[in-house]
């Protein structure tokens, strides 16, 4: 078994840490992780892309080569990455920044969320987008369990915000189920 | 007087500088300030720089590093973090200090480390056979500035003063017992001291510049250099060619080292 | 063995994700680091971050320096007082340090030097990898010497050649160079040395008989070591230096130094080079790779196995001193030796040297991108077309 989740949008929306709560999850759940990135120079803006290979065994070249779950937070992140998905895989776009022009295989199974949005109106907090995001790929994929992505963002926030992250979690694979 | 120069030279003889160079007698105060300081030989760590002057940690028995051009400090820093109960000279030439290791002399003034600086300035990159450095005068000559230099030189003590030094002092080779005074006092001074040590390097700056015998540069030395008090009384434009010696500058600031102490108390209490 | 170059740890109660540059950093700490000279460089700076924030919880110096060159200087300064220093920097910086890893060098004063190798020359893409600085770190310095460099392909691996590092620098009296891959740098996965054997530490031989001689030429080449301000008064200097640390220009003096400092370092390659070897047994093709593109080496290993391949993995821990009998004895009488790097083709030189007239194939991207498995095995099944193989 091998999967591959590229995670996608603009610097400063937590893409990359959303990839590592991914990666600490699934190793958590005792798979392989392997958790890169590529980033421009800027610490704001600019793209983003993280990415995760989870694999039962043990994994050498590290990079995501076709995802089986691509997320896309911008516009540039579609249009960079959207054609890669492997066929039949599962496209996750904001449906408030991403307008699809279809580079995508037909096969891919294509959900548009309002992650951004949910974040901002429902958790008064845009800066857990990326956790709600994290909570909708999980949703869809169930590819780790509950309880590895909850010790995993005990392991990656302090206490304080941690309860807004885990009610960004659950709100995210809430919404997840709900599109299925 | 002998004892002293014995006590701290290797004997390791003979030096590498010119009749008439100025070195010596900035080694000998140095040995008379130590003398005079009392620490034990074993205690101090004697760091320099490349160029003549530079070749004097090979001639004195201490705990001693000749290092590369204009590292000296880095070095030093180093080594006085890790090893706070040794007392840190560091030795310098003019271009060494305030040419390829001038970042390094910036940052060590402003990190107000507790350890002296002396740089001998004798106007000239010396072992390279006389080159323009940052401290030779403006319009002296030199072998690449064979009409004159056109650069403007650096006031060692104002940069040092603005870079965050916390005691600056000013000496020349003429005036060797304010020199061994003054190295005293800097030593004595917790922070970051700096000693411009005046220097003559006949054959390499005095030669193209009118002072080509060991006599006339400390002639030059004897009748251009005024103390801090007597240059009080002056204008600056009556004081601008003239060499200002004494102590210049000394205030109390945070010691890096002691900062680095707090540091790592409040750090380990904190676990 | 094999387990280092990947996550060795599914599924163990004390897994953590850990970063390559973290990794590293915790090795330092664990050898015994205790002053760090730095400067803030991408993409190594999570170390000097790391450092900054454990070091004075343990009573150990960090210290960001004013440049790169100042980092180096303050570390052979905390070297000669009798701590084990280090930094962490990438290429602009690396070219900085390059006169006082001479001067290191000649003045036998331990250090470590972690270089992120990141997209080069000059600024080059500072987040993207490149094993550009391979030659850099043998002779970035001027003058002859000899040097040691490792590069580790995993995270895990990260940990314990830091450790390596920094004994081998204390051993042999030396700057050694850590050249990690940004990809393995930046790389997350999985860490769990809970029951791994506890690593072993080297510290400085500083014990003598008789008067202390600071170079003296013992046996090993290596002089032992007394950290200044201990007593003995003796004297350092980066001109060519006599037993007792003072300058000689006499050609017999000179011609000895020299010898014993490179010596100590080449006359030692069977004990410092160290090598993973992966399915060679009955290997007629070898894959020659180090840092992060032996881990896409080993994917086209099994998957030209797979199709029915003889293939196998000659991994190079150690990358200075380059062991060239030993990489001529284990490739001998083989189809082919491939080499993939992330360079125009630098290590490739050393290796074509040893393979003289050796079937060599030399893989190289420069594109700021990890060399995929693919792209080395439709290489290696070109080429075995092109000599008339059958693929």
């Amino acid at each position: 078994m091998k999967y591959e989740v590229r995670f996608s949008g603009t610097g400063g929306q937590g893409i990359i840490r959303c990839a590592v709560l991914l990666a600490e999850a699934a190793l958590y759940d005792g798979y392989h992780a392997a958790q890169s990135q590529v980033y421009g120079p800027e610490s704001r803006g600019g793209s983003s892309q993280g990415e995760v290979v989870i694999k039962d065994s043990a994994i050498y070249y590290p990079k995501v080569v076709c995802p089986d779950v691509l997320l896309c937070l911008s516009q540039e992140a579609y249009n960079k990455y959207a054609a890669d998905i492997v066929p039949g895989g599962i496209l996750i776009v904001d449906e408030h920044f991403v307008q699809r022009t279809g580079i995508e295989a037909e096969s891919v199974k294509v959900y548009e969320l309002p992650i951004v949005v949910t974040a901002q109106d429902r958790l008064q907090n845009e800066m857990s987008a990326n956790v709600v995001a994290l909570g909708a790929i999980v949703g869809l994929t169930e590819i780790v369990s509950d309880e590895a992505i909850e010790r995993a963002l005990a392991n990656n926030f302090k206490a304080k915000v941690l309860p807004g992250n885990l009610e960004a979690y659950r709100v995210g694979v809430e919404l997840a189920r709900a599109a299925k | 007087m002998e004892a002293v120069y014995e006590k701290y030279f290797r004997g390791n003889l003979p030096h590498i500088w010119c009749p008439g160079c100025g070195n010596g007698i900035v080694m000998s105060a140095i040995a008379r300030a130590l003398d005079k300081l009392g620490y034990p030989q074993d205690d101090v760590l004697f760091i320099s720089g490349i160029g003549c002057s530079s070749r004097m940690s090979g001639y004195m028995d201490l705990n001693t590093v000749h290092t590369a051009h204009g590292r000296a400090l880095a070095f030093a820093t180093g080594a006085k973090v890790c090893e706070p109960r040794l007392h840190v000279f560091v030795l310098m030439g003019d271009g060494d200090a305030a040419a390829i290791g001038g970042n390094h002399f910036i940052h060590a003034c402003r990190r107000n480390i507790d350890m002296t600086a002396i740089v001998i300035n004798n106007s000239i990159y010396g072992m390279t056979g006389g080159q323009f450095s940052p401290l030779t005068p403006t319009g002296k000559k030199a072998t690449t500035a064979p009409y004159g230099s056109i650069d403007r030189a650096f006031n060692l003590v104002e940069l040092s003063r603005g870079a965050g030094a916390t005691y600056v002092a000013r000496a020349d080779v003429y005036h060797a017992a304010l020199l061994t005074n003054l190295i005293v006092e800097a030593a004595q001074h917790k922070g970051f001291s700096v000693v411009e040590a005046v220097s003559t390097c006949p054959i390499s700056f005095g030669r193209y510049n009118d002072m080509p015998e060991p006599a006339d540069m400390m002639m030059w030395l004897r009748d251009n250099t005024i103390t801090v008090a007597q240059a009080a009384k002056l204008t600056d434009e009556e004081a601008a060619d003239k060499i200002i010696i004494g102590k210049h500058f000394e205030t109390e600031a945070v010691e890096y080292g002691e900062e680095m102490a707090r540091l790592l108390a409040s750090a380990k209490e904190a676990e | 063995m094999s387990e280092k170059m990947t996550n060795s740890c599914k599924g163990t109660a004390n897994v953590q994700l850990m970063q390559g540059n973290e990794a590293c950093a915790m090795g330092a700490i664990k050898a015994g680091a205790s002053f760090f000279g730095g400067y803030p460089i991408t993409p190594s700076t999570e170390i000097a971050e790391y450092i900054a924030r454990e070091f004075p919880k343990l009573g150990r110096y960090f210290m960001q320096m004013e440049d790169e060159i100042a980092s180096i200087g303050a570390m052979i300064g905390a070297s000669m007082v009798g701590h084990k220093a280090f930094t962490a920097t990438s290429g602009p910086g690396f070219s900085l340090m390059q006169e006082l890893i001479g001067y290191a060098a000649v003045a036998e004063v331990p250090l470590v030097i972690i270089n992120v190798m990141r997209f080069g020359p000059s600024t080059g893409l500072p987040t993207m990898p490149q094993s550009g600085d391979i030659m850099q770190a043998r002779w970035g310095t001027h003058g002859d010497h000899s040097i040691i460099a490792l590069s580790p392909s995993s995270v895990t691996e990260a940990y314990y050649m830091t450790i390596d590092a920094f004994n081998l620098a204390e051993k042999y009296r030396t700057p050694v160079v850590l050249l990690m891959d940004e990809k393995v740098g930046h790389l997350r996965e999985g860490f769990d040395i809970s029951n791994d054997p506890e690593p072993e530490i080297f510290d400085r031989v500083s014990a003598h008989e008789g008067k202390y001689v600071p170079f003296a030429n013992t046996e090993s080449g290596v002089p032992p070591f007394v950290a200044l301000g201990q007593g003995e008064r003796y004297h350092f200097t980066g001109l060519t230096h006599n037993e007792a640390g003072f300058y000689t220009s006499d050609a017999g003096k000179v011609s000895e130094f020299m010898q014993r400092i490179c010596g100590k370092i080449e006359d030692h390659v069977d004990e410092i080079a160290q090598f993973e070897l992966d399915a060679m047994d009955d290997a007629e093709i070898v894959i020659m790779a180090y840092g992060a593109v032996a881990r896409s080496a080993h994917e086209t290993v099994e998957s030209l196995r797979n199709a029915g391949h003889k293939v196998g993995l000659l991994r190079l821990k150690t990358i200075w001193p380059f062991h060239t009998d030993k990489v001529r004895e284990l490739c001998a009488g083989k189809k082919l030796v491939a080499m993939p790097e992330m360079n125009m083709g630098q290590l490739a030189v050393m290796a074509k040297a040893a393979l003289g007239d050796m079937p060599f194939l030399p893989i190289n991207q420069v594109d700021g991108r990890l060399i995929k498995p693919e792209t080395i095995e439709k290489a290696i099944l070109d080429k075995l077309a092109e000599m008339g193989g059958d693929r």
